[in-house]
Parts: C-alpha cells; structure tokens; sequence
C-alpha cells in the first residue's frame, strides 16, 4: 500500500465527517423543536393530545430507525411513487426520531418537577402556559441537560445508519474507501477514530454539566 | 355582607370523607385560625378555597362569585396561599419570585413590581435579601419571602396552609411575628395552625375541625377557656404546653 492511497483515504474520510456533523446537528435540532412539543403534549389536561404524543413516542422508539429508513426512502417511492432523496429522508427520519427520544427525556425532566411548584405558579396566578414557561421548563432544562448530551452523543454515532441507503456521511465513506482500497482494518478503525474524536469531547461536556448543577442543587457525588 | 362563605362543602378522597358539609363565613378583617387534628379536613378546606381541591358538593362564594374551575384565574389574584414547604421558585432571585406574579398576571411594569417588592421585603425584614436566591435562605426567611409573594398580588385573603409545621422550632418566632403584624395591619387571613400562642391572641374566630366537620367555632378566649365539646377539650390537653406538662407528670408519679 502506497502512503498516496492512505492520504487519499484519510482525507475522503475527513471530508465525510461535516456531513456526519450536519446531519446530527439538523437532527437533534429538528428533533428538539418536536421534542419540545411532544414533550408539553404529553402531560396537557386534554387526554386525545396525550394519547398522540404516547403513541407518536412508541412508534418512533418501538421500531428500528432501519425500518423507518427503508420505508421513507424506498417504501414512498414503491408505494406512493414519491421520490426523496437520500438527504431528505435521512433528515426526515433522524429528526422524527430524535424528537420521540428527546420528547420522552423531557417530558421525565418536566415531571420530576415536584408538583407543589406547579401549584404555587398556579397560585399566583399563572396560567399554564406562563406556568411552563417561567416556572416548569427553566427548572426542567437543568435537570434534561445530562441526558440531553448524551443523546446526542448517541444520535451521532446513530447517523451511520444513513449510510444504508447510500447516504455519503462518514461510514458510507469507511464502506467506499473499503472497497476502493480493501484495506478496511486500516478504513475502519480511522471512521471509529473519527466518532471517537467528534462523540468524546460531548461526553466531557456532559460530565461537565452534570457535576456544575449537582453543584448548583447542592448535591454532592459519591465519587 | 361576609367576603368568604362556604356552605354545605363536601369532599372525600376514594373512600375517605374528608369534608362533610362544612358551612362556614368570614368577614373583611377577620382572622380565623382552624384548629385541629391531622387528617380532619383542615388542609383540605383551605385547599378548596382557592380552587386547589374542588369540592363534591356544596358551594362556595368569594365576595359574591362563585369559587369554580373557570373563575380560578381571577379570584386567585384575590385570594392568595402561603403553602407549609414555602414553594418558593428555587431558580428564581427573590426579586423575581415576588414580582412574578405581578408582573405575568397584572401587567405591573418591572420596576413597579420590583419597588412593590422591596416595600414587601422591608415587612418581611429581608430587604437585604432581594437578589439572594432560595435555597441559600433558611427555612424561616424563606416562609417569610413565601408571605410576602403572596402579598405581592395585594390579596383581600390570604391562606396560610400549616406554614410554620416544617419550621425549625427556633425559626417559628420570626415568622409568626409577620403573621401578627399582618393581622394588625386589618388583613383577612384563614390560617391552619398549630400555634396556639397566636390562634389565642391574634385571631378573631377559633374553627375547630374534627372529622371533616366544624365541631366548634367562636372567639378564641372562648374556645381555649371553655371548650364545650369533649373532643375540643382533649384537642387542647394534647397541644397546649401546660396541659402536656400536667400530662407528664401525671404520668412520672
């Protein structure tokens, strides 16, 4: 193997790892944004709304993300005769999914919100919508920013299965460097490499914040 | 004319009665502490007042409206509640916890807000503590800053929900000092309570509560004097400190 073959490899593989990024940044983006309201549709009094957000959740956390994959790229175009392309429907697909996880995260930090604030915003009186706003949702963002993180650490190694359907982010790059080269014990420890290097600093981050707001809440860790 | 009436209020809680047509009024000025023991519907009356709980049956008006789901909103302005854990917004700064309301439901400008609550603060004796934020407060100063959250929407009823039970002993004084300053000042207030000291002198009516009903209600001096009922009667032994020493030694020899 020539050092020119390994320095174009590296450097196909580098130029993979924005759209890794992109895709898990407009992901996680748009999947906090569904979220946020599936989140606040799960605990309003109105039952039906509940119900839709529950059931919006278990589709999307009951099924694999290959099988939504699959359905949105290749099932619209046989059934429906609509074509997406590849970027599209890994948006598509990876934002739905994020917004059922981060939903479900969510609505946990809105929850253990102790029921006693809820009825002194209510007292004041707040309706409930200012009661989410300035009292429930400040409060449940410190406690969501831990699991939050480490979603999102998640959602990024999660985005190599974009390349199932042919999407060019940084494991489909790893499979064409492979069989350009057929070198993959040298391909895919590089793609490993690379999370590694994007997923470790979020990891930090997270630990990070968890320990400034034990700080905050006065709790002090064992370890 | 009386500011509160309740008539007929009922509740209970899967098989346990809780309330049984609890009729009862208030005037403007009036201080009325309720009396009683755990579980006999203090908490719970109070509660319905303000449209925390909503009762089975009965009914009850607050200067003429009625207390229902849909005019919650408005009659919550007027009528406030200090809670027993004080329910302070830990994230918030004093400041903020006391111009919250004003602010999000009236539509006092900030600075009118935050002059209101330093006014606030200055009764409370806690000017000093407008930026601090709650959790770094004791329990007495922060039921203190609860009072004057309450006060902040400028309430013609405040409720007071056991709010010295989770108070350090040595921390009740302060408190309970607001409360009797307040009710100087000619506030109406329902307080449940277990200080006796000041259900005795500084409320107007003593409501005593026993199974989800009003067993006896009258002028303090009256009821701590003269209890007519038997359950009153041994209400009082049980919480007075004179009564329990007497106990104690009676018990010793």
């Amino acid at each position: 193997m020539s050092g020119g073959v390994s320095a174009f490899t590296f450097l196909y593989l580098l130029e993979a790892v924005p759209w890794t990024l992109l895709l898990s940044g407009v992901a996680f983006l748009g999947g906090g944004v569904v979220g946020l309201l599936i989140a606040v549709m799960r605990i309003v009094p109105s039952w039906p709304v509940r119900w839709l957000a529950t059931g919006y959740i278990e589709l999307f956390q009951g099924t694999p993300v290959l099988m939504q994959l699959f359905i949105v790229y290749y099932g619209a175009a046989v059934l429906f005769d609509i074509h997406v392309d590849a970027w599209t429907a890994v948006v598509l697909v990876f934002t739905c999914y994020s917004g059922a996880f981060l939903g479900e995260i969510w609505r946990g930090a809105i929850q253990a919100i102790p029921r006693a604030q809820w009825e002194a915003a209510a007292c004041l009186p707040l309706s409930f919508r200012k009661q989410l706003w300035y009292v429930i949702l400040p409060q449940a963002a410190r406690i969501s920013i831990p699991p939050t993180v480490g979603f999102g650490v998640q959602l990024i190694k999660g985005t190599s299965i974009a390349a199932i359907i042919g999407f060019v982010e940084l494991t489909r790059a790893g499979q064409l460097m492979t069989n350009a080269t057929f070198k993959p014990m040298i391909v895919y420890p590089t793609v490993a490499a690379f999370y590694f290097l994007i997923c470790w600093p979020l990891s930090l981050l997270a630990e990070t914040l968890e320990r400034r707001i034990d700080a905050n809440l006065g709790i002090k860790r064992r370890l | 004319m009386p500011i509160l009436e309740l008539s007929g209020v009922s509740k209970r809680f899967g098989a346990h009665q809780v309330l049984s047509e609890v009729s009862l009024t208030v005037e403007t000025g009036e201080v009325v502490a309720i009396l009683g023991r755990s579980g006999s519907g203090k908490s719970t009356m109070l509660r319905c007042i303000n449209g925390l709980e909503r009762p089975d049956a009965g009914t009850i008006t607050f200067d003429g409206r009625r207390v229902e789901p849909r005019s919650l909103e408005a009659l919550r302005c007027e009528i406030a509640i200090v809670f027993q854990a004080f329910n302070l917004f830990p994230h918030l700064s004093v400041e903020r916890n006391l111009t919250l309301g004003p602010t999000a439901t009236k539509g006092v400008a900030r600075a009118d807000a935050r002059d209101a609550a330093l006014r606030l603060l200055r009764l409370v004796g806690l000017e000093d503590k407008i930026d601090a934020y709650p959790p770094h407060l004791s329990g007495g100063q922060q039921q203190r800053i609860a009072i004057a959250r309450a006060l902040a929407m400028e309430p013609r009823l405040v409720l007071f929900d056991e709010i010295t039970a989770s108070l350090d002993p040595e921390l009740v004084g302060e408190v309970v000092q607001v409360l009797e300053r307040l009710a100087r000042d000619g506030m109406t207030m329902m307080l449940v309570t277990h200080e006796m000291g000041f259900a005795r002198r500084s409320a107007d009516t003593v409501v005593f509560m026993h199974q989800g009903r009003i067993w006896e209600k009258g002028p303090s001096d009256r009821l701590f004097d003269a209890p007519q009922t038997p359950e009153l009667a041994s209400f009082l032994e049980a919480v007075l400190p004179v009564g329990r020493m007497t106990e104690l030694t009676g018990s010793i020899h």
